[in-house]
């Protein structure tokens, strides 16, 4: 394939999709772009849902991902409220939702699945009642918006990322708040107990009630709105909303049906491939190599969307793949800036460096023979960013000398 | 409108009218300038939309302040210089009109 011809379609128009097929062209692909979307709206940031859009502090355009104006004067054509349905490997072909020019069809000679993850369901009663909500999408955010003011109360079930940040903006507009974590800390899947214990005590000191080891038995209502979260032990927390942020499953159902290989998201290489060399894979549906821990796995994160899009367009570009980044995620809650670089596998110590009670501090993930493995880092960027280095380098550091604060991240990344 | 030409590492150079109010690092991204990646998407979380900032602007401009979180961001980010910004912290005014920043080799 030539770069003066050809098709490429994508898939999903989420961060990753919208980024992927911005970058063809910056990377000088000449052939038509189709980009599929389902939802109503161009390709958004969802960072800001739960945090800056929520609050009321950004607008429609700043969500954005680009202007509208960019997909037409970039030739790509933006079709939304559309849905892939079906793939047609031998064929090359893509059915569509909705009528398409095509009569339903669509034809490619590349394909980027870029389809998400969606909101992992409560199986539970309930949870079709009014004013129980997940977060997701800038509706799912809108819903949640017009429900918080000052006095209402807010239900957060689950104690992750999602349920903190709504949790953090909920008490800046007002509400009140309970979170409802099935284990006995908050993030526990995704931090260590020292973080946990930190965002516990801060949440708590904003006036966020928090319950961990708390089964949900049911959500309650009457006249089909939600009244209240029935907990295992018979207690029930009463609320006008209830936020249900407990992971996310990745969207692989379409690359399952097409006999693609898919082990808890669609399976790629480094190079976002998947089993079919026309077809690519982006994003939260996708499980990949981390090369830094020897290891395949799930990240859901925009820099991982990134990552994947720059992948895929380099591919199909006839681009080198671009060097494996460390992973990275980051979270805003209050005056809090959260910046995690890698992932602590196979650890067996934690250096922490700072102040944990002042709320500035870092925390290095360290195996046995001293590799730093993670940075969890609170206000604390310099670390981030130089614990990012260190991780890419595998370098192996002493707890002592990590704490040891007179030794500046310059000299301990160097 | 002010004008900020972007200059790609390879020399190709990007004049953009860019809105009084976005960021430096928005006007490259609404009109898919290659060389900034601005991962994060303004918040100055990731240090991928650093540029380095024309001599003939850095007073205008100004350097970030010690100490700030930008200039955390800015320690460890890929090959930064004495005139290194992150374009999201620049705000677009008229006194930038005819701006130049240069982009690194690259932002990861």
């Amino acid at each position: 394939m030539n770069q003066q011809s050809g098709h490429v379609v994508i898939a999903g128009a989420g961060h990753a999709g919208g980024s992927a097929a911005a970058m063809l062209r910056q990377f000088g692909w000449q052939g038509a772009i189709t980009l599929i979307g389902e939802e109503p709206i161009p390709p958004y940031q969802r960072p800001p849902l739960s945090k800056a859009w929520l609050k009321g502090e950004a607008t429609a355009e700043s969500l954005a991902l680009r202007p509208a104006s960019f997909y037409p004067s970039a030739t790509i054509d933006l079709r939304l409220g559309v849905r892939v349905t079906g793939i047609d490997r031998a064929a090359k072909t893509v059915t569509l939702s909705a009528e398409g020019a095509e009569g339903g069809t669509l034809p490619y000679d590349y394909l980027i699945l870029a389809l998400g993850a969606r909101a992992r369901r409560l199986p539970l009663p309930g949870t079709d009642l009014g004013g129980v909500l997940e977060l997701r999408s800038v509706a799912d955010a809108d819903q949640l918006k017009a429900a918080l003011h000052p006095g209402a109360r807010l239900a957060v079930i689950g104690g992750g990322y999602i349920g903190l940040e709504a949790a953090a903006s909920a008490r800046a507009l007002g509400a009140e708040v309970t979170v409802i974590e099935r284990e006995s800390r908050v993030l526990a899947r995704v931090a260590c107990p020292i973080l946990s214990d930190f965002f516990q005590a801060f949440h708590r000191g904003q006036g966020v009630t928090i319950e961990v080891d708390a089964q949900v038995a049911a959500l309650e209502g009457v006249d089909g709105r939600v009244t209240g979260v029935r907990l295992g032990d018979g207690r029930l927390i009463p609320c006008d909303v209830a936020l249900v942020g407990v992971g996310a499953v990745a969207n692989d159902e379409l690359a399952r049906a097409a006999g693609l290989t898919c082990h808890n998201g669609v399976a790629v290489d480094l190079a976002a491939r998947t089993d079919d060399p026309a077809i690519f894979a982006i994003g939260d549906c996708t499980s990949r190599p981390l090369p830094l821990y020897d290891r395949t796995g799930r990240l859901e994160s925009v820099p991982n969307a990134l990552e994947q899009a720059k992948q895929a367009a380099s591919m199909i570009c006839g681009k080198p793949a671009p060097t494996p980044e460390v992973p990275w995620f980051w979270s805003d809650q209050y005056d809090l800036r959260l910046q995690i670089a890698g992932i602590p596998f196979d650890t067996t110590e934690i250096a922490v460096r700072g102040d944990v009670e002042a709320g500035t501090f870092a925390l290095f993930h360290l195996t046995a023979d001293g590799t730093v493995q993670a940075v969890e880092a609170v206000n604390a960027s310099t670390e981030f960013m130089g614990g990012r280095r260190i991780i890419a380098r595998r370098k192996r550091l002493t707890r002592a000398r990590i704490e040891d604060v007179s030794v500046s991240m310059q000299e301990l990344a160097a | 409108m002010p004008r900020i030409t972007y200059i790609e590492h390879n020399g190709t150079e990007h004049a953009i009218q860019v809105p009084v109010g976005k960021s430096v690092m928005q006007g490259a991204v609404d009109n898919n300038v290659p060389g900034i990646d601005a991962d994060c998407g303004g918040e100055c979380a990731c240090a991928t939309c650093h540029v380095y900032v024309d001599a003939a602007w850095l007073d205008k401009v100004g350097l970030p302040p010690a100490g700030s979180q930008e200039a955390s961001m800015l320690s460890f980010a890929a090959v930064t210089q004495p005139d290194s910004r992150l374009s999201c912290q620049i705000p677009v005014t008229d006194a930038l009109d005819g701006l130049v920043v240069r982009m690194p080799e690259g932002q990861h």
